[in-house]
């Protein structure tokens, strides 16, 4: 069992949990993930690791409610356990000082892009992070991004905060004032496919982290299948970061998607795709 | 007792009522048939039966005691050897092992020596207030990594022999194949469980949620974690798959996923059990090895109206258990033989709709020793199906062995390690199971555990 010793609800359908899971958050580093299945008849979800304490031995966990596994867990506080955690899993982030490096977040996807801001600042890097919203109410840690960022943009669809717009409108007008050497985006699908047609013509090495439907996350099932530059890789163990302009994104999105008549009948709407999330409402 | 008597028939639930069930195809000898069975037995001096058991149950001596209806020394002898007879009386293939040898078999049939291994287990089970087995802890720890059938042999061997051991164990629940591979229908998990707990009450400590290569490395385990000794039995769990066209389509599933959704996470009981499953109306299982046989019968368990065994070599190389190929034909799966698909394809939502495939006939026989499938020109044809279920194998996961220094490899990724001792490359490291070599039998991976726990105890005895 693994306690939550801390919880921090960002918005409605926004949370966080700090775990006790000390092996793990020895080993956790910048863009690995793990799976939880919070009780005894639940599914396995993976989600990816939003910061690590190894002193405390804790690590931190944000997630939307989507789907029915979400929405039990949201239920859950301080002081309730996790049945079941396991990670670190996947390949970390490749972290070395690239020079300007360019970290965009998008929704659930701030969570993520925090560690591997920190990592590279720490390696060195100008680091500019840009992150995006809905609405203001639910951005998060921008405070925290701001210790680790040399620079932090900040988008909403509304405009309540920061610029109108997208994020890809703000990297855009980055690309277009100073050099980028290299540039991650975690959030949905469709955001993490239009950075990547933003920085395809100017061949700016470009790292999205997948979350497609997993069982394991340890390379047994291959539920997470993903098309990288015409070879088939398993996210869990290969990944979850690849180069974006070799992810087929149109096959990960169908993919995403193929459990949304159950996940209804599960008496939850939407697709249960954590933190990616195929929009395929 | 005549040498003629024939072989007691094994009761099971009728085909038509256990297609659409997930309850245990095979019931199990009651008492008086286990006993006739038992009788059966020609008790020789030198059985042959032993020669033919991985883990060295002594066959006669647990049969003989059966047939004088004492149940409970059956049992002792049994565990004495074997930390999980519920589950070989089951799964393991006695056909190729034991019963293979047995001199009944010669002139009629031989002694049903795993429905008697099932029997008493299934009695021991049955009765109130067993005695545990008392094992004294001589302070020495031994790691061992996974708890699938090697695992847990040898964890329960050493612990037997006195060792503090952990095994750590990468899902949430320990097993392995035996939880997340095996169907409920051929292996109740309550069976599992009752004989994990045995292995607990031997003193063994296991440590689910921990994937070693990731948590922790063999190299930790050893150099601060005070572990004296590693056994690596991490199975053979990577799916393959065939790289032909349209295998990311909705609607292929790798064996792996589609059995351990079904197994492991229930998901035959949705919506009661959060994780989903979809099997279609038409199915076709890629492969006829016995996890094809599993995937095929769990497919129209789960609803599926048509299920097909689609195999590129002829019924005579169906590398399947004949008792699954048999269960498999009597609950409706069907077999397309000599075919094999060449591509998989889709209709505009990305969604599985047909396969393309070619007819082969046999050639010369190859290297495994079965003829080689030769596909014929021309015989491109389509089966509409809307599910597929890739069964053609599995490799070793590379997750321990890439985070393991100075431990040698095949060229698949294998372990290489000894035989008869499971030693590897790397001091204090053993290994055996499917890690070792290549995906197998439940029986020969325990097989493999029992002679490591031995061959630990010998190195560590002389360390």
């Amino acid at each position: 069992m693994f306690k939550i010793v801390d919880h921090e609800q960002f918005a409605d359908n926004l949370f966080l949990f700090k775990i006790e899971a000390p092996r793990l958050a020895k080993k956790a580093k910048a863009g690995q993930f793990v799976i939880l299945r919070a009780f005894e008849n639940g599914e396995r979800i993976p989600l990816t690791i939003a910061d690590y304490d190894r002193e405390k031995g804790t690590i931190d966990i944000i997630f939307q409610t989507v789907g029915k596994t979400t929405k039990k867990l949201g239920l859950l506080k301080t002081g309730d356990e996790i049945l079941d955690l396991v990670g670190p899993l996947g390949e970390p982030t490749e972290i070395e000082n690239f020079g300007t490096s360019v970290v965009v977040g998008g929704g659930v996807g701030i969570a993520p892009i925090y560690p591997i801001a920190r990592s590279l600042k720490e390696a060195g890097n100008k680091v500019i992070s840009i992150i995006g919203a809905r609405t203001k109410d639910i951005v998060f840690w921008v405070d925290k991004l701001k210790a680790v960022s040399d620079e932090v943009l900040i988008a909403t669809d509304d405009g309540s905060l920061g610029t109108k717009g997208f994020v890809t409108d703000l990297l855009r007008g980055k690309m277009d004032s100073e050099q980028i050497d290299r540039v991650w985006a975690i959030g949905p699908m469709i955001m993490m496919r239009a950075v990547a047609e933003v920085t395809r013509p100017e061949k700016i090495k470009t790292i999205v982290s997948l979350n497609p439907i997993m069982v394991d996350g340890t390379g047994m099932c291959g539920a997470c299948r993903v098309l990288v530059g015409d070879e088939t890789k398993f996210a869990c163990v290969d990944g979850p970061e690849f180069d974006a302009h070799l992810v087929d994104f149109n096959l990960a999105m169908r993919r995403a998607c193929y459990y949304k008549e159950e996940e209804q009948t599960a008496q939850t709407s939407g697709c249960n795709n954590n933190g990616g999330g195929c929009q395929c409402q | 007792m005549s040498i003629k008597a024939p072989r007691n028939p094994m009761p099971s639930q009728d085909a038509i009522e256990r297609k659409t069930n997930f309850k245990e195809v095979a019931l199990g000898y009651d008492k008086e048939t286990a006993i006739n069975e038992a009788k059966r037995c020609l008790q020789c001096k030198k059985p042959m039966c032993m020669q033919g058991c991985p883990v060295e149950v002594d066959i006669p001596d647990f049969i003989g005691a059966i047939a004088e209806e004492n149940f409970e020394q059956a049992a002792k002898i049994i565990k004495n050897k074997n930390n999980l007879p519920a589950v070989c009386g089951r799964v393991c293939p006695q056909e190729s092992q034991c019963e293979q040898k047995c001199i009944l078999g010669i002139k009629g049939e031989p002694v049903a020596i795993g429905r008697l291994e099932r029997f008493i287990a299934d009695w021991e089970a049955a009765e109130e207030g067993k005695e545990t087995i008392q094992t004294s802890c001589n302070n020495k720890k031994v790691a061992v990594i996974g708890a699938g059938p090697s695992g847990l042999t040898c964890a329960g061997d050493l612990a037997k022999l006195g060792y503090d051991v952990t095994v750590f164990e990468a899902l949430h629940t320990p097993g392995g194949v035996l939880m997340y591979g095996i169907p409920e229908f051929r292996l109740p998990k309550t069976v599992v469980k009752r004989e994990i707990d045995y292995i607990r009450d031997l003193g063994v400590k296991i440590e689910t949620n921990s994937v070693m290569g990731k948590i922790g490395t063999v190299d930790e385990l050893m150099n601060e974690e005070g572990f004296s000794a590693v056994y690596i039995a991490t199975g053979a769990g990577l799916p393959h798959f065939m790289n032909i066209p349209g295998e990311n389509l909705n609607g292929v599933y790798s064996a792996n996923e589609f059995l351990t959704r079904t197994n492991l996470m229930a998901a035959y009981n949705f919506p009661n059990f959060d994780t989903p499953i979809k099997v279609g109306e038409k199915v076709a299982v890629i492969g006829a090895g016995n996890v094809a046989m599993d995937s095929a019968r769990t497919a129209l368990r789960l609803g599926a109206k048509e299920s097909i065994i689609v195999y590129r070599r002829s019924k005579n190389e169906i590398p399947a258990r004949l008792e699954e190929l048999e269960h498999a034909e009597e609950e409706g799966v069907q077999l397309f033989l000599l075919t094999s698909p060449i591509s998989i394809n889709g209709d505009e939502n990305g969604q599985v709709k047909s396969m393309t495939c070619l007819k082969y006939e046999l050639g010369e026989p190859d290297s495994s020793g079965r003829c080689r499938p030769i596909a014929i020109e021309g015989s491109e044809f389509e089966m509409e199906i809307d599910t597929v279920i890739m069964a053609i194998g599995q490799g070793p996961n590379p997750l321990v062995a890439n985070s393991t220094p100075g431990l040698d490899l095949t060229k698949r990724g294998n372990i290489i390690a000894d035989e008869e001792t499971g030693l590897t490359s790397k001091d204090g490291v053993f290994a055996g199971g499917d890690i070792v070599t290549g995906a197998a039998t439940v029986i020969l991976a325990m097989g493999a555990g029992k002679k490591a726990a031995r061959a630990i105890h010998d190195y560590l005895e002389n360390k």
